[in-house]
């Protein structure tokens, strides 16, 4: 039965370890002449990363996935609650959430490019209405790509806090309701701390992809808004940086593992 | 409060579906404008028309059949020997890596694929192309694999097998004649899930393509990135479509018992 596990390992080692391995080897060389790296060794693709330039980069994409996981939770939590009280149609509900996720992420976010751009809906509309003279900018800065990020990863949010409502004894909340809580008392005072797990997991998951994004920002900030996965690429094709990039990257892996070493604890069933 | 829920509920499932609604309506618009003109399908007979979509669509279907099939088989075998053997070295090592995989950022998978692929060519005589990208589809997608096929697995009653084998079944036999059928839906569901993420990737695969290899959401993409067309509305359209339907199939094939 070993065999049956043969394949993936082997896989994995070479299609996911190995190239790991690499990019940890390319972040301690130096950068070749025709792009590609060389010798010797360096540990300036490191210290590069304290410079001010590129350590905005990263507190600015911080800033984005913050803003877009608080604002996943503001729609998430409500929604969760809302559809774990819809009795025989929750599957539905549930369904309606999950399934725009799997349409095809990049039709998604072009449907917003289409709704936002200058000659898009929103500004048709506007301008028809004679409500505004010049269509409004609102493609191609941070708060289109924040409205991607979070109509992109809305469901990663849900689901884990529609998971702990569901878990929570129904006769807590009643036996609350008897002694004279009000409904929002009751939402405050229990719901909410009872499901600090599922907001703990749906943050996390929320804010993982949203910090290390590259096609959101790169569509909807149409190249004016440069954050991390932004940087990423651009190492590895314009500025033909790949120490740099390689470095990088690994920065953004450890801060994505130091994030789920936090919830790991909490969420210890997992998928696998 | 209740009715404030349900109202706050209902603008959120506009937020989620309109952006799509809109956009398939407007494909269907005569007009090159967004202002409505009439209804018309010629941006579909376009789409239809157009020799480089065509290419990019025989390309993305290439690449995502190969990659489902090895995918699916790959990552079938894996869950089943990790739900025959839950401890141990290599289990661990599967799932703590697929896991780590399933959290990478695209980007980074992406450029470790594409520092990988060239440090290979300096040994081998091969260049970035088709089977490039199908290698990395096959890895980002046995992830996805082995969650739907162990969650499947998990509701077996592994007695069944035992029993096969008591009786002088093979390892094999019991596995092919007891577990495969039972095991069957969660498969068909693996490998539509596969497929529908395979043919949608944009970034992973625009890092390790070749000149031969330029898939429909590169196409797309590069289309996008240039303000977008009614052409790109009609395209998009017909793929979230299609897309929907599938996954909808592999959830129904998921909760079939």
């Amino acid at each position: 039965m070993r065999l049956c596990l043969l394949p993936a390992a082997v896989l994995i080692l070479l299609l996911f370890v190995a190239p790991l391995v690499i990019v940890c080897a390319y972040s301690l060389l130096s950068r070749g002449a025709y792009g590609g790296v060389g010798l010797p060794w360096s540990a300036e693709s490191y210290t590069r990363l304290f410079d001010p330039l590129y350590a905005s980069i990263f507190v600015r994409s911080f800033v984005v996935a913050a803003i877009s996981t608080a604002l996943c939770l503001l729609l998430g939590f409500p929604l969760a609650l809302f559809i774990s009280r819809s009795g025989r149609r929750k599957n539905l509900y549930l369904a309606l959430v999950i399934l725009p996720f799997w349409t095809s992420f990049l039709v998604r976010t072009y449907a917003w490019m289409f709704l936002l751009r200058d000659t898009g809906l929103v500004n048709t509309l506007l301008l028809s209405l004679g409500i505004i003279r010049e269509p409004l900018p609102l493609l191609y800065n941070y708060g289109a790509v924040i409205v991607g990020l979070v109509y992109g990863y809305l469901p990663f949010m849900v689901l884990p806090i529609y998971a702990t409502i569901e878990r929570i004894d129904r006769s807590v909340i009643e036996a609350a309701a008897d002694l004279g809580a009000k409904p929002w008392t009751i939402l405050t005072q229990i719901v909410v701390p009872l499901c600090a797990p599922g907001i703990a997991a749906g943050s996390v998951l929320v804010f993982i992809p949203s910090l290390g994004a590259y096609l959101t920002p790169d569509l909807l900030g149409g190249g004016k808004t440069i954050l991390v996965g932004n940087l990423i690429q651009n190492q590895f094709t314009t500025a033909r940086d790949w120490p740099f990039g390689s470095a990088v990257s690994l920065l953004l892996m450890a801060l994505v593992m130091v994030l789920l070493l936090l919830i790991a604890r909490r969420n210890q069933e997992g998928l696998l | 409060m209740k009715r404030a829920l349900s109202l706050y509920a209902a603008a959120i499932y506009l937020f989620l579906h309109l952006p799509l609604a809109v956009l398939a309506v407007f494909s269907f618009n005569s007009s090159r404008f967004t202002v409505w003109e009439g209804f018309s399908p010629r941006w579909y007979q376009a789409v239809f028309r157009d020799p480089h979509l065509a290419e990019a669509a025989l390309n993305s279907l290439i690449i995502a059949f190969t990659a489902t099939a090895a995918g699916t088989v790959i990552g079938t075998l894996c869950a089943y020997g990790l739900w025959k053997q839950k401890t141990g070295l290599l289990p661990n090592f599967i799932k703590s890596t697929l896991y780590l995989s399933l959290v990478t950022p695209e980007i980074v998978m992406g450029v470790s694929l594409l520092a990988f692929y060239q440090w290979v060519f300096r040994f081998l005589d091969v260049q970035l192309g088709m089977h490039t990208v199908v290698l990395a589809h096959v890895m980002f997608s046995i992830a996805y694999v082995v969650v739907v096929a162990l969650a499947r697995l998990r509701t077996l009653d592994p007695s069944l097998e035992e029993a096969a084998l008591d009786l002088g079944a093979t390892e094999w036999v019991a596995f092919r004649k007891v577990t495969l059928p039972q095991l069957m839906p969660g498969v068909a569901a693996a490998a539509l899930l596969a497929f529908t993420i395979s043919i949608d990737d944009y970034v992973i695969t625009s890092l390790v393509a070749g000149v031969d290899s330029e898939t429909l959401p590169m196409v797309i993409y590069a289309m996008a990135r240039r303000g977008g067309s009614p052409l790109v509305n009609a395209v998009s359209s017909l793929i979230a479509v299609i897309l929907g339907v599938m996954i909808v199939a592999s959830e129904r094939l998921r909760r079939s018992s």
